[in-house]
């Protein structure tokens, strides 16, 4: 007997990205957010969730991938996890999602090694849905914004911040 | 047509006892020694007249007869026939718990204990007939140790269980201290049996409703730490004598004590009043009555579900609800026949919709908020009866106590208060002569009081006493092995050392100053709030304990500012004046520190888009924009902003729960269209400022 995960997959510049779907908890489109002074770029800011702050991050930047103008139609993914104990809500721009699909949890791949050049840091593993190739992303990895291991984004931005000015 | 009056029991039990609330705090306030103030008495016997009537009127014949005696003397006293004297205030006071131990017992559906209610009513009965009676045995029986009974334990191996002996020393009661809040936070690390031994008992008529006769035996199966075991008796150390040992294998009694307790079940009620301890399980041993008391004393009905809120918020809660529901069907007049002619009526209307929902949610928000005197409340009596017991004069101020805090904080910070003021009570505060000859004066000052500052509520419980001695603490941490011989300390570092665990076992301290027993537990309650705690003390003068929490959920009055498209929040109380400056007034400090003149005196000047990096801000000049001053922690300063929004209450979130803590920043709240507002935390901003510009 198989153990079947459903995931829910969504797409970022061309790729095929999934998280476990007990980890989603809503789907939306974006609304304007707060921006949290001297934040990581890819950290856009906060909004209100029904009365809870929860922050949003783009995916997209997050991977240093190229930016992608928001619209109408652009989609937030709220992902929650069980955190040090503690519920946290995270929400992350991407570009589509595409489907929800059951994966044979025996069948994920370990992330194979890029060397240094490729960061898979917050890549869990490699699954497969038609042919397609599917990163299951590592979701508490990725919820957890610990000022320590954002260190050098947050260098980099108040040097990108600030800099104009001085 | 009969009427239901058990429908009614819930509120005359409420009532009743904030009826006893109140005649506790008046009969407090009656100082022997001078001329009574007849309103004083009046209140206290009003509030028994209600309680007599309450129950006579719902059937309760047996407290409207205690009353009765009660009202009685009060009445003589209200006439001025007799002066309090505090014999009869002792009573009183006792009469009140016995009162509100029988009410208690109703409520559950209990018998209340005769033995208490007859031995108070008769004691009333002495002072009522005779005038200038000798003090009542029944009144203030010694407070006798129940004997600490040495358990051997049965067998020595280690195994998946503690076994506890547990005595409560007789002052436990009267410490606030209760010992069924100690089996149910045992019951929560495993399976707890609970065994009580009725060895200490007196004979029924010489019970104190404040003595703690009993002690018990506990079984706790389970793997569980013996540290974890011992922090959940840190608070009672000083008042009981408790032995753990490893639950052996074989469970052989080799401490049957040789009596045989006749009625377990209803004396163990009678001893320990606020334990309500429930009937006796099937007894396989013959001493023993086996309870599970702790699911007994969750299923109690008590307070928890409730909540008291001020009657102000209530009426403002409902005129909102009234103004809402103009709004509404104004509204919906305007929906019946509508014409493109009135869409500025609707659009009116709308707003005002808009704008009484906002106010209804945040006047909801605001039930959860209680003023801190629901913890404070408990502490003269506290002191009160401690005081008495060590024999020293104390006096006791409480300072802010309508200072709000949410609900979770009042519930969760009694115990660690209680403690604190224990310990300065009984180690803080010298006795009257120590002090005299310390060239004090003779009453000792406790003071607690509660205040918002930048963002935080600070709790301080300040007492005149004796201080701490950091050469003992030090020397004591070094043979402690906590710090190291050679280690420089600074007085802070040093003060802060009777918050490491390992200072809290009992003889530590004692001889020095005492501080320390459970201090580790006082400090996890408090970070587990979110807070902190730090100390201050003069030898000789007094130590200063400041507990600081966080305004998770409290209400701010805030100034709302504009920074290009951003909106912040500035704590209204941190704002001394917002003005216009014109920039002939602006000067630098080498090349980069920004100041101006505000009447005699510079003031840094911090651009709130300089230091935020916030883009399409209106103002560059400062002619453009405003200057908001505001108190910092080390004087005064600008902050430089576009433009001044608005005042409004905000209801505080927490940026951390789902984010991390942001510098600068004390929080969010949501504003009324629902985005997201930072509020700002001025000394953390003006190190970030002072970073910006040196750094």
């Amino acid at each position: 007997m198989a153990d079947t995960i459903q995931l829910l997959s969504f797409s970022l510049a061309n790729e095929q990205y999934a998280v476990n779907i007990l980890n989603v908890q809503e789907i939306r489109s974006l609304e304007p957010v707060t921006r949290i002074p001297n934040a990581p770029v890819h950290e856009k800011g906060v909004l209100n969730l029904r009365g809870v702050i929860v922050p949003i991050i783009d995916l997209r930047e997050k991977f240093s991938l190229p930016r992608l103008t928001y619209n109408a139609l652009t989609v937030v993914v709220v992902l929650q996890c069980q955190l040090q104990d503690t519920h946290r809500v995270m929400g992350m721009i991407v570009d589509s999602v595409s489907d929800v699909v059951d994966v044979d949890s025996a069948l994920i791949q370990k992330t194979p090694g890029f060397g240094d050049k490729v960061n898979t840091d917050y890549i869990k593993g490699l699954a497969s849905s038609d042919e397609h190739m599917l990163m299951l992303l590592d979701v508490e990895k990725l919820m957890n914004l610990n000022p320590i291991e954002e260190q050098t984004g947050f260098n980099e931005n108040r040097a990108h911040g600030t800099g104009g000015q001085s | 047509m009969a009427i239901d009056l058990a429908q009614f029991h819930q509120v005359f039990f409420e009532e009743s006892f904030e009826g006893l609330d109140v005649m506790e705090s008046g009969l407090l306030a009656i100082d022997c020694n001078e001329p009574v103030d007849l309103e004083d008495i009046n209140t206290i016997f009003r509030a028994a007249h209600s309680i007599k009537g309450g129950s006579g009127t719902f059937g309760f014949h047996r407290v409207s007869e205690f009353t009765h005696g009660l009202e009685t003397l009060l009445d003589q006293m209200r006439s001025g026939q007799r002066q309090p004297d505090q014999r009869v205030v002792d009573c009183l006071l006792g009469s009140v718990d016995c009162l509100r131990t029988m009410l208690e017992a109703m409520q559950q559906g209990d018998n209340a204990n005769d033995a208490d209610v007859a031995r108070y009513q008769a004691a009333i009965d002495a002072i009522l007939d005779q005038q200038n009676a000798p003090v009542s045995s029944a009144e203030e029986p010694a407070a006798h140790l129940p004997p600490a009974e040495a358990v051997n334990s049965a067998v020595e191996s280690p195994s998946s269980g503690w076994r506890i002996a547990f005595s409560p020393r007789a002052q436990l009661l009267q410490r606030g201290n209760d010992p069924v809040r100690i089996f149910r936070e045992l019951d929560e690390l495993g399976e707890l049996e609970v065994a009580p031994d009725f060895i200490g008992l007196p004979e029924f008529g010489e019970f104190d409703p404040e003595i703690c006769y009993l002690s018990w035996r506990l079984e706790l199966a389970g793997t569980v730490d013996r540290s974890a075991l011992e922090d959940v008796f840190a608070w009672v150390e000083d008042d009981c004598d408790f032995a753990i040992q490893p639950l052996g294998a074989a469970q052989s009694c080799t401490d049957v004590s040789p009596q045989v307790s006749p009625e377990p079940s209803a004396e163990s009620e009678a001893v320990a009043p606020a334990t309500d301890a429930p009937p006796a399980k099937d007894t396989s041993d013959v001493d023993v009555a086996k309870v599970k008391t702790v699911k007994a004393k969750a299923d109690k009905p008590k307070s928890a579900a409730t909540i008291r809120v001020d009657t102000q918020k209530i009426d403002h809660l409902i005129n909102m609800v009234g103004e809402l529901v103009i709004t509404q069907s104004m509204l919906g007049m305007l929906g019946e026949n509508f014409t493109l002619d009135k869409l500025d009526a609707l659009q009116n209307g709308l707003a005002q919709l808009e704008r009484h929902t906002r106010e209804l949610q945040e006047s909801v928000m605001s039930v959860r908020m209680m003023p801190i005197s629901f913890v404070f409340g408990r502490f003269p009596r506290l002191v009160h009866d401690l005081s008495a017991q060590l024999g020293k004069k104390i006096e006791l101020k409480l300072i802010g106590e309508q200072t709000e805090v949410d609900k979770t904080v009042v519930e969760l910070i009694a115990d660690p208060l209680v403690h604190l003021v224990r310990n300065s009570l009984d180690h803080g505060i010298e006795t009257s002569v120590e002090r005299v000859n310390a060239g004090k004066s003779e009453t000792g000052q406790l003071i607690l009081e509660a205040y918002q500052r930048s963002g935080q509520i600070i709790i301080e419980v300040k007492d005149d006493g004796r201080g701490l001695n950091a050469d003992k603490l030090r020397a004591k941490a070094i043979e402690k092995n906590l710090i190291d011989p050679q280690q420089q300390l600074t007085q802070q570092q040093i003060y802060e050392l009777i918050f490491a665990p390992g200072f809290s076992t009992a003889e530590a301290l004692t001889d020095i100053s005492g501080r320390g027993v459970g201090m580790d537990v006082v400090r996890r309650n408090i970070q587990s709030l979110g807070g902190s705690i730090h100390i201050d003390s003069e030898q000789g003068q007094g130590t200063r304990i400041a507990i600081h929490l966080p305004l998770t959920l409290a209400i701010l009055d805030g100034q709302s500012v504009a920074v290009g498209h951003e909106t912040y929040i500035i704590p209204l109380n941190a704002i001394i004046e917002s003005i216009n400056v014109d920039d002939s007034k602006l000067n630098r400090v080498a090349g980069v520190g920004e100041t101006f003149k505000l009447r005699e005196e510079y003031l840094p000047i911090v651009r709130l888009q300089r230091v935020f990096a916030i883009s399409g801000a209106k103002a560059s000049k400062l002619s453009e924009g405003l200057v908001v001053v505001v108190e910092g922690p080390e004087g005064r300063c600008g902050l430089f902003v576009d433009d001044l929004l608005g005042q409004q209450q905000v209801v505080i979130k927490s940026l951390d729960a789902n984010y991390r803590p942001v510098e600068g920043i004390s929080g969010a709240t949501i504003l009324g269209d629902g985005s997201v507002a930072l509020i700002l935390d001025i000394p953390g901003l003006l190190r970030l400022s002072v970073r910006e510009q040196y750094g």
